[in-house]
């Protein structure tokens, strides 16, 4: 099953798969190391539902769910 | 001596003519790097800018075990030597030896936040391609040991083939071995930790080639360059850095289109590659115990970023820092007035009366310490700003405002800058550095002046005391009419944000990727010092050309001179200032204004607080300070137009509250903007659509007032 990482509830984490044809965020984003294969956590969502915090390889990053939406994840409970 | 030479026969390089040897500080944003330089460098630095650049230039130096001086260049942090900001180009430049001002540095400290050793070490192999010598310091091991992570130096050390200390800077724990480590003469240049893969070497030759005629740099960097430029989507340059020449780049575009029709990722490719590496190291020098359950930034952010109690905190963190703003400031803000009066005072007693004195006393004295009386406020700012980032709050602030932000185009990072405008828009365009993206960021500065600053409150005092002739009238419609001020500065703000960003400033919606950080104990020192070189800097910036614009706006309102016998107002009248009221007259006329108020209008051209006093001059009010505004407020509503009727009506007054909500009538903000924009172009931009707003907003206002029968 085919997510973007916006789409996930807080709480839930997900693999990394592949970015976006055309991702704007990707470079930035894999050289601060969210890679394909990296393990990501959603924290939180900001008081107003956008950016939304996530963890990722022990630290925490803040990202517009536009730029999330970028970021294609398999994800770790993909039974629904 | 013999060693000198001899070390830097081995560099091939001079970082400094003299032979001083020359070290760059490198890290993350966050890794500490800064605590640690102040605590090598201390009081001995110097901060400026990068020559052509709005980039933040500091240089320190320290002495060696053996007592050599030791000199010391703090770069900006950054994630990755590919830049996407003058920041990150200046990095970059300074690194590869292309900026015109200064010398390649001869080595390189890396400070790594031992807590977050992966993404870290990414930027450091970047480091270690470039082929300088490097020490690591490996940062905040009592950080990483409390997030159950222990790393081993030594380990590390093998690992990377380059000496490591461990160190926690905000303890100065681990200072004394990085000095070792930095005044040791023998210091091998690195081994390159990572190679591109094969389908990348014909690529990288190329560039070489193409690179190496113009450089004479080493090899490894060279082609550390050439994957740097096949790793950027766009190339950024700077002003005072050589150019890497036309051709390097069109050989990499001309790989890349090809990479790009084969769908082969070469930019995924180099980063994932350089991370197998790094995660493998990591691996073996770092154990991380697990299920340490939540930290304790973790359970502060539960409320601090609460959807209730998150805008809680940040309306308190808010209220605080105004509070301090206009009380803490009080006092300062009395001792500089009374230091200028007695200043003044001095003067006027020892010289004998003339021009001169009057220069000095009513001229410069007066002129300077008009502005000098703010600084009190800014340096409160300064400092709340300087503690609300250490302590990382402000990325948090960041991430609850960036929604709201984002309506107009803006990013979370300029809610800061712009609310601390509302004390002061100097300060507020000094902090809009933390904004990456330069277009977010000179929106933000162009539209900061809007938010209605402390030195409009003497105005818009005045102005109400003037509309609401009674006492009776409720406090609250005072407090409303205030109110309406404030929200047309920022309604109006926000406004020209959206606007500068769909036509000035068209492209793609910047990205708001923020790493939010720990919460640090910020280190006083630091946010001190930083507030303290702030301040000094704005008064070298603005100082003269404050103290010269009050020389000209003494000079307008004293000559032609008068005779003895003529009262103050009336000498005022026949000045230069005079006549360029009179003459102002019928452009400000519609709006209401005689030429006594477009006296008021250019005399606080370069300070708005001026109005209050200039004003009582013209309406020859000799304003004690213990009568508050009372004469004055008298001597305004007598004041009539040549044909008797009031000069200040309602009306009259509320549209000069208007205008100054918008005039820019600060020549601090213009010299600030200057220097942050680095050219006139900008600041001259914002005088001219600020003022002309002004004047068509308050034209609207006391034309459609008087249409409704108001007037």
């Amino acid at each position: 099953m085919s997510l973007n990482l916006s789409e996930l509830d807080v709480g839930a984490t997900g693999i990394v798969r592949a970015f976006a044809e055309g991702s704007r965020a990707a470079m930035r984003l894999r050289e601060m190391g969210v890679l394909p294969g990296t393990e990501v956590r959603i924290v939180r969502l900001a008081p107003l539902g956008d950016p939304i915090e996530i963890e990722v390889r022990g630290f925490r990053l803040s990202l517009r769910k536009t730029e999330a939406a970028e970021i294609l994840i398999e994800s770790d409970d993909s039974t629904d | 001596m013999a060693d000198r030479v001899k070390s830097k026969s081995a560099f091939h390089l001079a970082g400094d003519p003299s032979g001083t040897p020359v070290y760059a500080f490198v890290g993350n944003p966050n890794s500490g790097k800064t605590t640690l330089f102040n605590a090598l460098t201390g009081m001995r630095q110097k901060v400026g800018n990068y020559p052509g650049v709005t980039v933040e230039r500091k240089v320190g130096e320290f002495f060696s075990q053996h007592g050599h001086p030791i000199r010391v260049i703090d770069l900006p942090g950054a994630y990755s030597l590919v830049a996407r900001s003058p920041d990150e180009a200046i990095l970059r430049d300074v690194l590869l030896g292309r900026r015109l001002e200064m010398h390649r540095p001869d080595r390189v400290v890396c400070v790594v936040d031992a807590s977050n050793l992966e993404r870290n070490l990414y930027l450091v192999f970047q480091v270690l391609e470039l082929g300088l010598p490097t020490i690591l310091v490996l940062n905040m091991i009592d950080q990483a040991e409390r997030k159950g992570v222990a790393v081993d130096p030594k380990a590390l050390e093998r690992e990377l083939g380059i000496p490591v200390v461990a160190c926690q800077a905000n303890s100065g724990h681990g200072l004394v071995p990085l000095k070792v480590a930095m005044s040791r003469i023998d210091l091998p240049p690195p081994e390159r930790p990572w190679l591109p893969g094969k389908e990348l070497k014909p690529a990288v030759e190329e560039i070489v080639e193409a690179l190496e005629g113009r450089s004479g740099q080493e090899r490894s960097t060279v082609q550390a360059e050439a994957i740097l430029i096949l790793s950027e989507e766009e190339h950024v340059r700077v002003a005072g850095s050589v150019h890497v020449g036309d051709r390097a780049i069109e050989v990499a575009r001309r790989h890349e289109a090809e990479w790009e029709a084969r769908a082969f990722d070469w930019r995924g490719e180099i980063v994932s590659s350089r991370y197998e590496s790094i995660t493998g190291i990591c691996s073996r020098v770092m154990r991380r115990e697990r299920n340490l359950g939540p930290s304790v930034s973790d359970r502060i952010d539960s409320v601090v970023v609460h959807p209730i109690w998150g805008w809680a905190t940040l309306a308190a963190v808010m209220t605080v820092l105004f509070l301090a703003i206009f009380t803490l400031a009080e006092y300062p803000m009395g001792l500089i007035d009374s230091m200028m009066a007695g200043l003044g005072s001095m003067v006027t007693a020892w010289m004998p009366p003339g021009d001169l004195r009057s220069l000095i006393v009513d001229g410069a004295i007066a002129g300077v310490g008009g502005v000098v009386i703010f600084l009190p406020q800014i340096m409160i700012l300064f400092f709340f700003v300087g503690l609300l980032e250490a302590s990382g709050y402000m990325a948090r602030a960041a991430f609850i405002m960036d929604r709201l932000m984002s309506r107009v185009g803006l990013n979370g990072k300029s809610f800061i800058p712009l609310l601390s405008s509302f004390a002061c828009a100097i300060p507020g365009i000094m902090a809009t550095r933390t904004i990456e993206d330069p277009k977010d960021r000179l929106v933000t500065i162009l539209v900061a002046p809007l938010m209605s600053c402390s030195a409009r409150l003497p105005v818009y005092l005045l102005m109400i005391a003037a509309l609401i002739p009674s006492e009776r009238v409720p406090i609250m419609t005072k407090v409303g009419i205030m109110s309406l001020m404030y929200i047309l500065g920022t309604g109006a703000a926000f406004g020209f944000a959206w606007l500068f960003k769909r036509v000035l400033m068209r492209g793609e919606p910047s990205l708001m990727i923020i790493e939010l950080p720990p919460y640090r104990r910020p280190s006083l020192r630091n946010v001190v010092m930083q507030m303290l070189e702030r301040a000094s800097l704005f008064l070298r910036k603005a100082g003269t050309i404050i103290l010269g614009i009050s020389i000209v706006l003494w000079f307008l309102s004293t000559y032609p001179k008068s005779p003895e016998s003529v009262s103050s107002s009336e000498a005022v009248a026949q000045s230069f200032a005079g006549h360029i009221g009179h003459a102002l007259e019928p452009v400000i006329e519609p709006l209401g204004f005689d030429w006594r108020i477009g006296i008021g209008l250019i005399a606080s051209f370069a300070a708005r607080e001026v109005f209050v006093s200039s004003i009582a001059v013209v309406f020859s009010v000799d304003q004690g300070d213990e009568e508050g505004l009372t004469p004055l407020r008298q001597a305004l509503l007598a004041a009539e137009w040549p044909n008797g009727s009031p000069l200040f009506t309602p009306l009259v007054c509320f549209t000069l509250m208007v205008f100054y909500v918008f005039a820019m009538q600060c020549v601090s903000t213009i010299v600030i903007v200057k220097r942050e924009t680095n050219s006139w172009r900008w600041p001259l931009f914002q005088l001219v659509y600020l003022t002309g707003t002004a004047y068509v907003v308050s034209l609207i206002v006391f034309q459609g007032g008087r249409l409704l029968g108001l007037g």
